[in-house]
């Protein structure tokens, strides 16, 4: 089996994603080569050959100058598989490629057991395996699910790429994220709110257990988009991963997007009223209770410690 | 898109999908290759309802414009849609397909475009992707199919005089500005608006929208390309405790576990 990966560069540097694609192969046991529309100053860790567009010619948003590169490549190559992060960038650019190939798409992968491919479903509270009728396979890896023992450095092979395909959408440039009040990364205690609190003014009794225990609050994504918490409090993919000496999941299920923010906190407590919420996989505690019954307790047994 | 209809000067379509309530108890279905869809409460699918709310607000500025909303699914399928509908929706088409939930990603958008080709329509909305299926594929599929541009992901929208420009969101906050000509399709990420709640009279006034049914045989020009094998639960990761009891009880063992196991409690 041959696998394509394709791996990331963005706003002047190569993504260290390149690390799980090149993960992947090796759990498939499968011979890969890789591409990349970047820059000879910023190449990825990996052992064969990357093919390289230049970002300058191609732009770093442009799909369908990424997708013809992708296709030029797939018809020197002939693999059977081509792999993208399940990233923006990936779940942007796979269905595009899988369409002009006539391949079916298996969306964020998380694992390989007995050789099928896993996908989580109904966020993540259930999964499935997925067999494919079509010659070549698209895939995209859930982040942080194919890890590398240690960082590829490696030096590729480059061979330069380029194509004369033109693009439909025009990339005006990035926004940098809000600058933060609140700097989570740097919080040894987190209690962090969810939709389970089910409304704005609950969140302030998270945020006073937060203060009691010596911490900062922190919010999940249906949280912030309400607007019952700012964008600099939110955990998870789309805002900051953290890893404080504890993490207090108040109403949170456990979207995979939230869990890549947080599962590496030394110790986490989840506080839900589901038992099978998906936060419950990686929790050391999961209180099954009342939110607004058991926070408010919690907070003055802790004040009386 | 083929030839557009004159009396409009901007035709919308949005689709929208009905999932269960991600709350709801799962169980895996008699075949085990789906979850069983009994005894589920059903709503529409969150990222679809940014999709209706910004193709609602478009509809709104536009004037003679016509916002479609479509959906494939059975009988109850027609809930959504009278909410796309009270939104303010203009007409609303259902593709009747009690075996929606099994058809995959490629399948879906193939009857998308075969009702959409000949429309005209000149801009497409969708959400990013479903909450139960999660593949983030059929929109973008959609406006391959149809041949027309469409940028994912986005959390920033606006018109002006035949284009947009809207905001993808990339990892880390960090958000990247794209525009393009119309036609064009959009996925529409959680946060992108505030989705409207229907009111009463909108409710009534709804009833009185056109809701066109159409048989999927009719629309289903492609075969799968792939199919679900066998859908389970994640096996629970040891060493996870499970508290459960009265409040005051919960509290004393969660302190003396925090005393006994971490550092935080000075």
């Amino acid at each position: 089996m041959k696998l394509l990966l394709v791996a990331e560069y963005r706003d002047g540097k190569a993504l260290a994603t390149s690390n799980e694609l090149a993960a992947f192969a090796e759990k498939m046991g499968a011979e890969s080569v890789m591409m990349m529309v970047g820059n000879e100053a910023s190449l990825p860790g990996y052992a064969g050959t990357l093919y390289l567009a230049d970002v300058a010619a191609c732009g770093e948003y442009n799909p369908e100058v990424h997708k013809q590169l992708v296709l030029d490549v797939v018809g020197k190559e002939n693999p059977d598989m081509i792999v993208f992060s399940h990233s923006s960038y990936g779940w942007d650019l796979a269905p595009r490629v899988a369409c002009a190939l006539k391949a079916a798409q298996i969306s964020e992968v998380i694992a390989v057991e007995g050789g099928k491919l896993v996908m989580p479903a109904c966020n993540a509270k259930l999964r499935r395996t997925i067999a494919c009728s079509t010659a070549k396979t698209v895939v995209t890896l859930q982040a942080g699910a194919f890890s590398p023992a240690a960082p590829i450095t490696a030096a590729p092979q480059v061979e330069k790429i380029s194509t004369s395909a033109t693009g439909k959408v025009e990339f005006g440039g990035y926004e940098a994220a809000p600058k933060t009040g609140v700097d989570l990364t740097k919080a040894e205690i987190i209690v962090s709110a969810g939709r389970g609190v089910g409304k704005p003014e609950n969140v302030a009794v998270i945020a006073a257990l937060a203060e009691a225990l010596g911490g900062e609050y922190g919010a999940s994504r249906p949280v912030v988009d309400n607007g019952w918490a700012d964008h600099n409090r939110q955990v998870g993919t789309t805002g900051q991963t953290v890893s404080p000496k504890m993490y207090v999941a108040c109403g949170i299920s456990g979207a995979v997007q939230h869990l890549a923010g947080m599962k590496k906190s030394e110790f986490i407590v989840a506080i839900n009223t589901d038992k099978d919420a998906p936060i419950g996989e990686v929790a050391d505690v999961l209180v099954v209770a009342d939110l607004m019954q058991f926070v408010p307790a919690l907070t003055e047994k802790v004040k009386a410690l | 898109m083929g030839e557009r209809l004159e009396e409009y000067s901007m035709k919308i379509l949005v689709c929208i999908k009905q999932v269960p309530d991600m709350e709801s108890k799962f169980k895996v279905a008699a075949d085990g290759a789906w979850y069983d869809t009994s005894e589920l409460a059903w709503r529409m699918n969150e990222y679809d309802e940014y999709a209706v709310e910004q193709a609602v607000q478009l509809r709104e500025k536009e004037k003679d414009a016509e916002l479609t909303v479509l959906t494939i699914g059975g009988d109850k399928a027609i809930e959504p849609l009278k909410k796309a509908l009270a939104m303010g929706c203009d007409r609303a088409v259902h593709v009747v397909d009690n075996e929606s939930f099994k058809k995959e990603p490629y399948q879906i958008a193939g009857i998308i475009a075969e009702f959409a080709k000949d429309k005209g329509f000149d801009i497409v909305f969708t959400g990013m992707q479903s909450q139960d299926r999660g593949s983030a594929q059929v929109g973008i599929l959609v406006a391959e199919m149809l041949g027309i541009p469409s940028i994912s992901t986005i959390v920033g929208f606006a018109y002006a005089g035949g284009a947009i420009e809207v905001k993808r969101e990339l990892e880390g906050g960090v958000k990247a500005k794209v525009s393009a000509k119309l036609p064009a399709l959009v996925t529409c990420q959680l946060g992108l608006n505030t989705p409207r709640y229907p009111t009463l009279p909108n409710i009534m006034k709804a009833k009185k929208k056109p809701l066109d049914t159409l048989a999927v045989a009719d629309l289903l020009k492609v075969d799968a390309r792939q199919s679900t094998e066998k859908m389970f639960f994640p096996e629970k990761k040891g060493g996870g405790m499970i508290l459960e009891g009265d409040v005051p009880a919960l509290v004393d063992k969660l302190i003396a576990i925090l005393k006994e196991k971490t550092s935080v409690l000075k």
